[in-house]
């Protein structure tokens, strides 16, 4: 028989916490998106193909500092073509972000096959070496739990911080929330509508790109075809269970995470089918949006802007 | 106020510039191709020919071609039909993957009947359990306001892993592969072109197709639909019952889908294994995209995806390129039927 303590121990707490890290930056950056009024599905294939970008560059430099850079940037790009397909010539927002997931799915394992010779995985490059907290790790319990990870781990609550400041304390956070809620009022009061758009897509992909190093520059040291299994579209889910807030983003990730972990660590010991796990963050997501588990409304409608 | 309906209507269903819109992002998409094709060092002239023999050049090409179509047909139209009601029914893969499993367990479990009621009892099972789940996302958004491009998406995962845990444990055949165990020989649709896998399931989509198109065209159920998509407002106030016009269309849609999943397990692998669509659903909507939102352009658009799948696997092997390059065209067409405006404007500035 086995006890709930060798299931749910420091090491699996720990694990959530590392696993929570893709999907809140993802997550924060699907919240920028969707609160200027576009959704960003195509954050899947943003965070593949910056994973693959960050790992390239971590191999042609061997610094992989540089190759978070690239992640970002390439993230930012690839937010700018969503914003130009669904702001400047009003396409359908899902449309675009589908074709960004399935262009990414084909653009890096065919990337991958012409630089390593496989479509499967990359050589394995320069990664980033987790830090180690001088007094908090010597704490016990939260200890091993917190105290030894990556940087960009310990990076996530702040830019979640970061987030919160710019949405709710600045007048740059007013004009995207007018943006989402109601554009043309916003533009009347003077502000730049386009433009707020443009930024709000472009920081999406650029967390995205963040996300997707942290897999293949932290998480692991190399590109794998795939790698991203969803996180994407679990990052999409988090946003609504967080209910498009910083700090709920946070906590939803964190929680989609722990589901991550416990469903890795019940697969090692067998004990409950891993699929049933997997489909728990869907769930609860639908049950957000039924009103079983709270009411989550959108900050937009999501419909394309025309200036009159 | 039908009568104002009706006009509408009328002026939505010309879309004789949008084929020439179609095709330019097909072509745009297959130009932007051979740059990557040419940039990686590769001869796109011959990646093309290649492709293009595989996929038409011989009868076992055509057979290929035409079997990687068929489920693309089913899907497309499941999404053509939820966005002729205003839905964005993105969760077709999910109500495929439940109708193929529902199928199987059909196929399985009622053998020993003639094939003549077995083959449609199977199929009929695989559509109404697609169906039902298409209807959990109409209840979900008449009901409580959840908007259907996210529910149909999350549940479009929650039948991935439902269907796998399903093949994995209580249902799994013995042995190495997550997979039932075969289906009875009465639930098998035949092969109607040996060697290659195309099955009688072409048949049904085909049906499908001509009886899509009389039901948006000739029937009121297909009258209200479309009015609902176009005006929902003006639609309610000339007493079309809206929430039940959602119900329907997430219904049909989702049967639909559920019904390609029935045909691809009864004709082509005759047992439901785990990942056996390697994203059947997804295609549907870029394919429907593609095919202007019209029955019979799905069906074209569905043999041009079903083409690159099964040209690219002869391309991959006559001329080294990786098969991902057809993924990549995939998305590229996806993204340029995405932007009408764009394509349009690209059009204009050709032909000045």
């Amino acid at each position: 028989m086995v006890e709930l303590l060798d299931v749910i121990n420091v090491g699996i707490l720990a694990a959530a916490i590392r696993m929570a890290t893709p999907i809140v930056y993802a997550a924060l950056g699907g919240m920028f998106s969707e609160r200027v009024g576009v959704v960003n599905i195509g954050m899947e294939g943003i965070m593949l193909t910056s994973a693959l970008g960050g790992v390239i560059v971590s191999y042609y430099t061997g610094n992989p500092w540089l190759g978070v850079v690239a992640a970002v940037a390439i993230g930012g790009l690839m937010g700018l073509v969503h914003a130009v397909v669904t702001v400047r010539y009003a396409g359908n927002q899902i449309v675009s972000g589908t074709g960004l997931n399935v262009l990414a799915m084909g653009f890096t394992a065919y990337m991958s096959q012409i630089l390593w010779g496989s479509r499967g995985a990359s050589e394995s490059v320069a990664s980033i070496e987790d830090i180690t907290i001088p007094i908090l790790s010597d704490v016990p319990v939260i200890g091993p739990i917190v105290g030894t990870h990556s940087p960009l781990v310990y990076l996530m609550p702040v830019v979640t911080a970061i987030c919160y400041v710019v949405l709710f304390r600045t007048p740059l956070g007013l004009h995207i929330r007018a943006v989402g809620e109601h554009p043309t009022a916003a533009e009347t009061a003077g502000i730049d509508v386009v433009r707020i758009k443009y930024m709000g897509v472009i920081v999406s992909g650029m967390l995205s790109g963040l996300g997707g190093a942290f897999l293949s520059l932290s998480h692991l040291n190399l590109f794998a075809r795939g790698m991203t299994g969803g996180r994407g579209f679990i990052a999409l889910a988090a946003l609504i269970f967080g209910k498009w807030m910083p700090f709920g983003v946070l906590e939803a990730g964190l929680l989609f995470g722990f589901a991550d972990a416990l469903q890795m660590r019940l697969q090692s010991l067998g004990i409950l089918p891993p699929q049933i796990i997997l489909m728990i963050p869907y769930v609860l997501t639908v049950a957000v949006l039924a009103g079983v588990v709270g009411r989550a409304k959108p900050p937009s409608d999501y419909k394309p802007y025309q200036r009159e | 106020m039908k009568g104002a309906a009706r006009r509408a209507l009328r002026g939505a269903g010309r879309s004789s510039e949008g084929a020439v819109f179609q095709v330019a992002a097909i072509l745009l998409a297959f130009t932007v191709g051979a740059l990557v094709l040419y940039v990686s060092g590769y001869n796109p002239a011959s990646a093309y020919v290649a492709m293009l023999g595989g996929a038409f050049g011989d009868v076992y090409g055509v057979g290929q071609t035409l079997t990687q179509a068929t489920p693309i047909v089913f899907t497309s139209i499941a999404f053509l039909v939820s966005s002729k009601a205003g839905l964005f029914n993105i969760g077709a893969e999910g109500q495929f993957l439940v109708g193929a499993f529902a199928s199987a367990l059909a196929g399985i479990y009622l053998a020993g009947l003639p094939w003549a009621l077995h083959i449609p009892l199977a199929l009929l099972v695989g559509a109404a359990a697609g169906g039902a789940w298409g209807l959990i996302a109409a209840v979900l958004k008449t009901r409580f306001d959840a908007h259907e491009v996210i529910t149909t998406m999350m549940l479009t995962y929650v039948a991935d892993y439902l269907t796998g845990y399903l093949s994995n444990y209580p249902f799994k055949a013995p042995g190495w592969v997550s997979q039932t165990v075969k289906i009875g020989a009465s639930a098998e649709l035949p092969r109607i072109l040996p060697p290659t896998q195309l099955s009688a399931g072409i048949l049904v989509a085909l049906a499908l197709v001509a009886s899509t198109a009389y039901l948006l065209r000739k029937t009121i159920l297909g009258f209200e639909l479309r009015a609902i998509g176009l005006n929902p407002s003006a639609a309610e106030s000339a007493g079309i019952n809206i929430n039940r016009g959602v119900m329907a269309a997430m219904l049909l849609s989702g049967a639909i889908a559920g019904l390609g999943g029935a045909c691809e397990i009864l004709g082509v692998h005759r047992r439901f294994i785990e990942g056996f669509s390697p994203g059947y659903g997804w295609d549907g909507l870029a394919v429907a995209l593609v095919g202007g939102l019209n029955p019979v352009g799905s069906l074209l658009a569905a043999i041009l995806f079903g083409a690159l799948r099964s040209g690219g696997m002869i391309m991959t092997r006559s001329t080294k390129v990786p098969l991902d390059i057809v993924i990549i065209l995939q998305g590229l067409v996806i993204v340029f039927v995405a932007a009408p405006t764009f394509m349009k404007s690209l059009l204009r500035r050709g032909r000045r």
